[in-house]
């Protein structure tokens, strides 16, 4: 496997004022290869993504390494971003969010392609397309989208610079129930179309079930367990990732409400 | 498009909020004035500065606003001051505004040194009345309308550096900023593109509120003799004239109603633009159902 994506050992803390400092990652390490999709799962507040953000730079690491084919990732400062992590790409969590509102959509997938080294391999039309929109609605801004119209256009977006590893932190979890999976699929299908890597972050297990390879469960900002995703699936080892899976609902149709 | 859909787009240009009758009011007393400032000599009886032999006559038909002590007619002074109170008012603000939100602007996105020492003498300049420090640098600077001109400046900066610097610290950690900086913005262009745009409706709102005010310092100033200078058809020079002939209220009356007028419309309008650039009451004028 052609590793992209190397964590090793990372740590990140962050300052609490008045309460010293919270380590929110405490020695993470995971590998992600091109045309593989990596799954983080685990519950809030258990550091996925923080470790989303340190792999963009977004975070500063107080311990481990990040390394990028070959090299590490450095911290995003105020300067204009190294060339080099531009391939690292991310879906953000919030559609309503994570879109220029003064800007419209083809404006923002321009972007993107401004910083695709291959210039011939998209269009604005043809990313529209791909994420199963009309070409025409480039023209439009963000507010007369629907949530999953604007998070097929953030895919877009990081699509559009020709990312080697795309990152999606919670794309799915502020999307309506009907429309969670498609859009975890069509994230998984335009990583793998374009060789790309994807770590998906979710805190649910059925879906990266779904379209992961690989999965990574996490608690407490610490790896308890990793492998295929089919052996966690069935046979999960950790104690912890036992509980997850019990406690997603099963679909029985008894319409019970909770409470 | 079809022709539906540019119909619907035009009449979304004008939000329902500048439709209202506060609006066409204050926009109407406006557009009035931008009319004087370009017909103020084929309007006025006479020059601003022109002299006739009866002073100090009270409004009459052949005086509307009656004359002055050196009787030169109030009218032609009131629409001759109308080109010099207005522009410089909106010069002032349009400068103030360029300067202080590019000041805020960086003190917000750098933050640490440019935003200590850009905002410590923003805090400076706020620390004094308004009036009382412009008073004091026009002094230094010597009456003139150039000068009075620069010292409002110097005062009136500060209220937009601070509200742009608010505004950019809380939008440069929005997501799309973030988005764009991983695409590669650099600083600037994040600022330009992501940035301002987005936080650029209540700056604008803050100068049209203070057109008026920059048209009463300006008045303040002349009045007190710091500013235009006689004969200047100034707005606030003239009231200040008239003070002193207390009996002959319409020398300080016409002008003074001329600077409540042109103040009130401004305000007025300023509220009107808060309320429609606001995102909760102009979602129901700028959403579009799909």
């Amino acid at each position: 496997m052609n590793v992209l994506l190397e964590l090793d050992d990372v740590r990140v803390s962050y300052r609490q004022p008045g309460r010293g400092r919270i380590q929110a990652v405490r020695g993470v390490s995971l590998s992600l290869g091109a045309g593989t999709v990596l799954g983080l799962v685990g519950e809030s507040g258990c550091g996925k993504s923080t470790i989303a953000k340190a792999v963009c730079g977004l975070v500063p690491i107080d311990d481990g390494s990040i390394t990028f084919r070959g090299e590490p990732v450095r911290r995003l400062g105020l300067r204009r971003r190294d060339p080099h992590a531009m391939r690292i790409q991310m879906v953000f969590q919030n559609p309503y969010a994570s879109l220029n509102p003064r800007r419209t959509v083809g404006r923002q997938i321009e972007d993107g392609l401004r910083v695709n080294p291959d210039q011939a391999a998209w269009s604005v039309a043809s990313l529209l397309e791909e994420v199963e929109l009309e070409p025409a609605w480039a023209s439009r801004y963000p507010h007369q989208l629907s949530g999953g119209q604007r998070q097929r256009i953030a895919i877009a977006r990081a699509i559009a610079s020709g990312p080697d590893v795309l990152i999606g932190d919670e794309p799915i979890a502020s999307l309506d129930a009907s429309l969670q999976a498609r859009v975890a699929l069509l994230m998984r299908k335009l990583a793998l179309a374009t060789g790309a890597g994807l770590l998906f972050i979710s805190h649910d297990l059925s879906v990266v079930r779904v379209i992961a390879d690989e999965v990574a469960v996490m608690n407490a900002g610490e790896i308890v367990e990793q492998g295929r995703v089919q052996r966690v699936w069935e046979h999960p080892e950790a104690a912890y990732t036992q509980r997850l899976l019990a406690a997603i609902p099963a679909v029985d149709g008894l319409g019970r409400l909770p409470g | 498009m079809t022709a539906l859909d540019a119909v619907r787009r035009r009449r979304l240009r004008v939000p329902a909020a500048l439709r209202t009758p506060v609006a066409v009011v204050s926009l109407a007393i406006i557009v009035a004035w931008v009319a004087v400032i370009v017909l103020a000599p084929v309007l006025s009886p006479a020059g601003p500065n022109a002299q006739s032999f009866d002073r100090l006559t009270a409004p009459s038909a052949e005086h509307w606003f009656g004359t002055d002590q050196v009787g030169r007619d109030v009218l032609s002074r009131v629409l001759h001051g109308a080109r010099v109170s207005i522009p410089v008012a909106a010069m002032l603000v349009v400068a103030s505004l360029v300067i202080g939100s590019i000041l805020g602007a960086i003190a917000g996105y750098f933050g640490r040194v440019a935003d200590e020492v850009i905002m410590r003498v923003a805090d400076l300049v706020f620390a004094f009345p308004t009036i009382i420090l412009a008073m004091v640098v026009a002094a230094v600077l010597g009456p003139s309308l150039s000068n009075a001109v620069i010292a409002i400046l110097v005062v009136s900066w500060p209220p937009y550096a601070r509200v742009t610097r608010s505004l950019v610290l809380s939008a440069r950690q929005a997501e799309y900023v973030i988005a764009g900086r991983l695409l590669g913005n650099g600083p600037f262009t994040s600022l330009s593109k992501d940035v301002l745009p987005n936080v650029a409706a209540p700056v604008v709102v803050l100068a049209t509120l203070d057109v008026g005010t920059a048209i009463l310092l300006l008045s303040g100033l002349s009045f007190l003799g710091l500013g235009a200078v006689p004969p200047t058809p100034e707005w606030g020079a003239m009231v200040s004239d008239g003070v002193q002939q207390f009996s002959s209220w319409w020398i300080a009356g016409f002008p003074g109603l001329a600077i409540m007028s042109i103040v009130l419309a401004f305000n007025l309008l300023g509220d009107v633009l808060r309320d429609s650039l606001d995102p909760h009451t102009a979602e129901t004028v700028k959403g579009r159902a799909l």
